[in-house]
């Protein structure tokens, strides 16, 4: 088990300096160069030559690489040109939130669509099979932002059932202990502030949702075809075992093995599609403040967050890889 | 779509060639398209496709009015919520800028085809190339190739992993802002997949009698990479790519909607006509409505198709 | 299966339990706010974040509008108008040279932090602001600082203009007197600006242990200036919390106030960036108001019942040439031929909001100083063609930028006005290249470097003197521009060293003329933007130079 972890460790180190070098390139091939990145197009050659004596650039590339390098593995992500904050700090303040609205999301998409794909497989052909099966892929042709303004106009604006907008009421004094607004609600008591964030997570999150459900819907569904057809399955079946018991132990639990690895790994398509949902429900987590950092070609945050995303993704593969020899014990042996 | 369902069905689908009778490719094509045409699926896909095709191709030709002219501009008042809704003259009513919605829906359907196209070709002949490369490497390259190999899979593994509307959006930033750009960053967004897919397939055809039977005849190497290996991995990509056209389209309308869009709204693009008419969903839901409703249908028939392809390939996946 | 029922049995009880503990939470929360019967917090909506509580460290309209309403500065406007009366300082006058200003400070004023105000405090910020260093002394930083009173005790970069600002003297306990090198069109409008406004001096010397750094990439500011606790001014509100996490700053009601007290306890300022989240937002009940109303919301909101009144018309519109950036524009003819195929009276019909006029000068005419007398320059396609053959320049191509994912006051729908102007252009036989560009910085930068052929931007005004439009462009090179002409420039700055406003307002007229028979550009049009407010509140007095002051809204 730790030769694994150690293994998994060893192979990580060169993908992410293969990402570091891809990064550090592409900060350099920016229009014009850091220098004018920061400064604008007005810089004088003076004040150019004066950031790129300040950023180092007028060291040999190999020295830059190294410094750039060391500062992430420093967590000195460098400074937001648009709040004029450090990287990590913006990161650290916005993710609780983001965390939040993906875990409710996957959450909403593994309670929706794992009975809702094994049921279809159950009832090939019916009309269940045939609803679900469609409705997940126009799920996902539906552009997300296009859902998320129609849930929006509908549940929030015509209805008035859920918050337009925002993490919290602002008539909500919460007290901020952890930065997840549930879970701090939940911890000081404070539980209609819980109740609150919650209210205010669902309409996103079900936008959210659309894609990992569709995902999710169609996998368990084949995989829960592809595995009442084995042989133990039918061996189970063969020793009189009751329909329920097959179902439950060996059916579904078996179908659940490739859909649990999914979930596991939905990251980079959740945090995609907050940035898409968070801006158009001005939700402050990452996605909302990612966005802006596109609009306002905010270079530092971008890095930042691809380099904290790749750490997170990594962390996570490690997870899941980790998870999956425990469940299934033919994994231990490669 | 996620990483883990990404890789999962790439290399299921990498494999399906290799784990079938191998010597007779093409029987198996020949099964499948058997299996496709009774697919119901498959039939609804094509024929979506087959009408916006036909529309992208001969529409422009058919618009009753030209898509940039603002011929009715003094009718439609954006500023006080007036807008004009369908009428004889113009179907399906007019734009915030006073042109015909009907026209810019025909001209539309050629670009948001050209965005979906070319940006997959690029994703395809990129990830060709890499994927291809990795894979003669593992197969055929002993030690030293499998290390090569392996190196440029994490990293592609590490690109499936990043958010792809980011990975797009730095393509856009180094690049500027134009029609290009979003081809290119859709595009680059595809590369791992198929490089994925072509490594996977080449991988699984590697070990292959056929291609043993050739190495033990003293063919050369790079023939039979060439002349073996990469067409019978063909037939996976086939599919990918048109799973791909869907991805491509909604992508390219969600880098519109960020405001990476073409720079020239005037051209109209399915993709920034819904980002437009979003503003004025209260007053005239319906301009925002026919673009959308374009890219769900479209995105929807190549879903459809791939879907039903890789089910006739794949006999297990059938429902 | 028993484990699976179990299982199931504990989810359903959990699952009951939170709902009941929710449904409980949810009506106590409700009948918390009906029993008190009125609502004590107002929540208006904003297009960004604020950069920093500070307001002398900002230059843009989301922080001064959070940072006004507990700020306050030597001068400010009417409430509702754009005419300067006292403020901090009671009564105020200069010399006739323009030099000396003196200025008698209102008494018994308390700041946040139970600091008194006095002329020692004045000038304890102005020396602070005169005496920064470092990076404080970025333009992007100290903007208006140097707008005003030009660069510091020590200029660091050649490029900082030279200081204007000579002295601050505390003359008695209520008389603080500030002198100036040279006479300044900006003065006395400037010490209106709520980037001067007047901090505790405790707060200050918090203040001058901080840095604003660059380490590198970008500017740091000081964390002063990005959270509550430090910060203190003597406005009628005090910041007590910015929770950038959930966008939103919260002020309280400041019971000290020397004047009419907030009529509103809880005053909160957030972010919701499109202009349909905060419409929807405003109709889904969950704010009282928002800023940057679409013009084509402004009809459905009122027909809803919202209260939406419209600011008087202080800004200008107008299409940008750049002469350094396509020579052909260097021909007057055919500016004048693009002047000629703009439509601008289709523009304000359709574009503008209801209010907005044509302009045909750069300067709206709300402006002492606007003249009746400049040339004009009517929509006429054929005639442009015409001037356009004259110049030789039948086949112009020229590139034409504009913004992307961004409203402004005087530029409601920047995407539509540009193609719009396209379509003109292309009639009149111009073939435009379009770019588009992100506002900030892509596009600011590029205008600003005189990069973009043609662009689009626009001005409000900071306060009413004329030279506050015309000096921001046209008192000398700027490479927006990119031309030099001596007749311009000199009619432009003829105005701003004059003492005397009658005086300044004649030469401002002939200054008009002069630069519309140059024709550097195109000035479109001036429109009153619209804000807007829940069907139960009683608005502020809206502000042409949109200094709204949230002190005086109420709840019906």
């Amino acid at each position: 088990m730790l030769r694994l972890v150690v293994r998994r460790l060893l192979q990580l180190i060169p993908t992410l300096l293969g990402l570091s070098v891809l990064l550090f390139l592409w900060l350099d091939r920016l229009p014009g160069g850091p220098a004018s990145a920061i400064l604008g197009e007005k810089a004088t050659e003076a004040e150019v030559a004066r950031i790129n004596r300040a950023l180092g650039l007028d060291q040999p590339v190999y020295v830059q690489y190294w410094r750039f390098l060391k500062r992430i593995v420093e967590l000195d992500l460098g400074t937001s040109t648009q709040t004029g904050q450090p990287v990590w700090d913006e990161f650290v303040l916005r993710f609780p939130a983001t965390v939040e609205l993906s875990l409710l999301a996957i959450l909403i998409a593994v309670a929706v669509g794992v009975p809702l794909g094994y049921f279809a497989a159950r009832n090939r052909g019916g009309w269940l099979d045939v609803t679900a099966v469609s409705g997940s892929l126009v799920g996902i042709c539906i552009p997300v932002f296009f859902l998320a303004l129609i849930l929006k106009g509908i549940f929030a604006v015509q209805l008035g059932i859920f918050p337009s907008y925002g993490r919290q009421d602002t008539g909500i004094n919460a007290t901020d202990v952890t930065g997840f607004a549930v879970l701090d609600g939940i911890l000081t008591g404070e539980f209609d502030a819980s109740w609150d964030a919650i209210m205010h997570l669902i309409l996103p999150a079900v936008a959210l949702a659309s894609i990992p459900l569709a995902v999710i819907v169609r996998m368990t569904r084949a995989s829960v075809l592809e595995v009442q057809d084995e042989d133990y399955v039918r061996t189970a079946e063969a020793k009189g075992l009751k329909r329920s018991v097959v179902r439950s132990r060996h059916v579904l639990r078996n179908a659940m093995l490739p859909v649990v690895t999914a979930v596991g790994l939905l990251t980079g398509s959740l945090l995609s599609g907050a940035v898409l949902t968070e801006s158009v429900f001005s939700f402050g987590g990452i996605g909302s403040f990612i966005r802006t950092a596109i609009d306002g070609r905010d270079y530092p945050v971008l890095v930042g967050f691809i380099m904290f995303i790749a750490m997170v993704y990594v962390l996570i593969n490690l997870l899941v890889d980790l998870a999956y020899s425990l469940i299934d014990p033919r994994v231990r042996v490669h | 779509m996620s990483v883990a369902t990404k890789t999962d069905k790439i290399q299921r689908l990498a494999e399906l060639t290799a784990t079938k009778e191998t010597s007779t490719g093409a029987s198996l094509w020949r099964e499948a398209f058997r299996r496709l045409k009774s697919s119901k699926m498959a039939i609804i896909g094509a024929v979506i496709i087959a009408v916006f095709v036909v529309i992208a191709v001969v529409g422009p030709y058919l618009t009753p009015y030209a898509p940039t002219a603002q011929t009715w501009r003094g009718e439609v008042f954006p500023n006080q919520g007036k807008f004009v809704g369908p009428r004889g003259e113009n179907w399906f009513g007019l734009d915030h800028l006073g042109r015909d919605m009907f026209s810019r829906m025909l001209v539309g359907a050629r670009q948001t085809l050209l965005v979906g196209v070319v940006s997959t070709l690029i994703g395809l002949v990129a990830g060709f190339l890499i994927g291809g490369l990795s894979g003669a490497a593992a197969t055929l390259g002993g030690e030293a190739g499998k290390r090569v190999d392996s190196v440029i899979m994490r990293f592609i593994d590490m690109m499936l992993a990043l958010p792809s509307l980011l990975l797009a959006v730095s393509v856009a930033a180094v690049m500027g802002q134009s029609l290009t750009t979003v081809m290119i960053a859709v595009g680059v967004v595809q590369v791992p997949v198929f490089a994925r897919l072509l490594r996977g397939s080449m991988l699984a055809q590697g070990g292959a009698d056929y291609v043993l039977a050739a190495q033990s005849l003293g063919v050369r190497k790079r023939r039979i990479v060439t002349s073996q290996i990469v067409p019978n991995s063909l037939s996976p990509v086939i599919v990918q790519a048109t799973l791909s056209l869907a991805t491509a389209i909604i992508e390219a309308a969600a880098l519109s909607y960020l405001g990476l869009g073409n720079p020239d709204p005037a051209i109209p693009e399915w993709g920034v006509m819904l980002a437009q008419a979003q503003r004025f969903f209260d007053n005239a839901p319906m301009m925002a409505v026919y673009p959308a409703v374009g890219i769900i249908i479209t995105a929807l028939g190549f879903t459809l198709l791939g879907e039903a392809m890789r089910e006739a390939l794949d006999p297990k996946l059938r429902g | 299966m028993r484990i699976f029922k179990t299982r199931a049995a504990r989810a359903i009880t959990a699952a009951v339990a939170v709902g009941l503990i929710a449904t409980g939470c949810a009506s106590e929360r409700d009948s918390d706010n009906e029993s008190g019967g009125k609502k004590d917090t107002f929540v208006f909506a904003g297009a960004g974040d604020p950069g920093s509580l500070d307001p002398a460290l900002a230059s843009d309209g989301e922080t001064f509008r959070v940072t006004r309403q507990a700020f306050e500065a030597l001068l400010e406007h009417e409430s509702g108008g754009t005419k300067l009366v006292g403020g901090l300082a009671e009564t105020w006058s200069s010399n006739d040279a323009g030099t000396v200003w003196t200025f008698n400070l209102r008494k018994g004023v308390k700041f946040h932090d139970g600091e008194a105000f006095n002329a020692a405090a004045v000038c304890a910020n102005y020396d602070h602001w005169f005496n920064w260093k470092g990076t404080y002394q970025s333009s992007a930083v100290s903007y208006y600082w140097q707008t005003i009173m030009g660069g510091f005790a020590k200029n660091e970069d050649p490029e900082t203009p030279e200081a204007n600002y000579k002295s601050c003297t505390a003359k008695d306990e209520n008389t603080a007197v500030i002198e100036v090198k040279q006479p300044s069109a900006n003065l006395p409008g400037g010490f209106s600006l709520n980037a001067l406004a007047i901090h505790s001096p405790k707060a200050i010397k918090e203040y001058e242990k901080q840095e604003a750094t660059a380490k590198g990439d970008a500017i740091t500011y000081p964390k002063y200036s990005q959270e509550a606790g430090t910060v203190a001014g003597t406005g009628p509100y005090k910041i007590v919390k910015w929770n950038k996490g959930n966008k939103e700053v919260t002020l309280e009601r400041f019971d000290d106030y020397w004047g009419e007290k907030a009529k509103i306890k809880n005053l909160v300022f957030r972010t919701i960036d499109t202009e349909e989240g905060r419409r929807q937002a405003l109709q889904a009940g969950d704010i009282d108001g928002y800023d940057l109303v679409a013009p084509a919301d402004v009809k459905t909101l009122e027909d809803q019942g919202y209260v939406v009144p419209t600011r008087g018309v202080f800004n200008l519109f107008y299409v940008g040439m750049s002469q350094s950036a396509n020579p052909a524009l260097k021909k007057k003819e055919v500016r004048q031929a693009i002047a000629q195929a703009i439509d601008k009276e289709n523009l304000v019909k359709t574009q503008l909001p209801e209010g907005g006029k044509v302009a045909d000068q750069f300067m709206p005419d709300t402006i002492e100083g606007y003249s009746k007398n400049v040339k004009q320059y009517p929509h006429d396609p054929a005639a442009a063609k015409a001037l356009l053959k004259k110049a030789g320049a039948q086949n112009l191509t020229i590139e034409f930028c504009y913004p992307t994912e961004v409203t402004r006051p005087y530029m409601p729908a920047p995407q539509d006005l540009f193609e719009l102007m396209k379509a003109d252009l292309e009639k009149a036989g111009i073939k435009v290249k379009p770019k588009a560009m992100k506002w900030a910085p892509d596009y600011l930068d590029a205008t600003e470097a005189g990069s973009c052929a043609l662009h689009m931007l626009g001005w409000t005004g900071d306060f009413n003197d004329g030279y506050n439009f015309i000096g921001t462009w046209f008192a000398g090179f700027d490479k927006q521009w990119g031309f030099k002409d001596k007749k311009v420039f000199d009619a432009v700055n003829a105005g701003s060293k004059m003492g005397k406003a009658e005086e300044r307002t004649a030469a401002y007229q002939k200054a008009n003329e002069v630069i519309m028979d140059y024709l550097p550009g195109v000035p479109i049009s001036s429109s009153p933007p619209a804000i807007a407010f829940g069907k139960n509140v009683n608005p502020p007095n809206v502000s042409p130079l949109t200094q709204e002051v949230f002190a005086e809204a109420s709840f019906k």
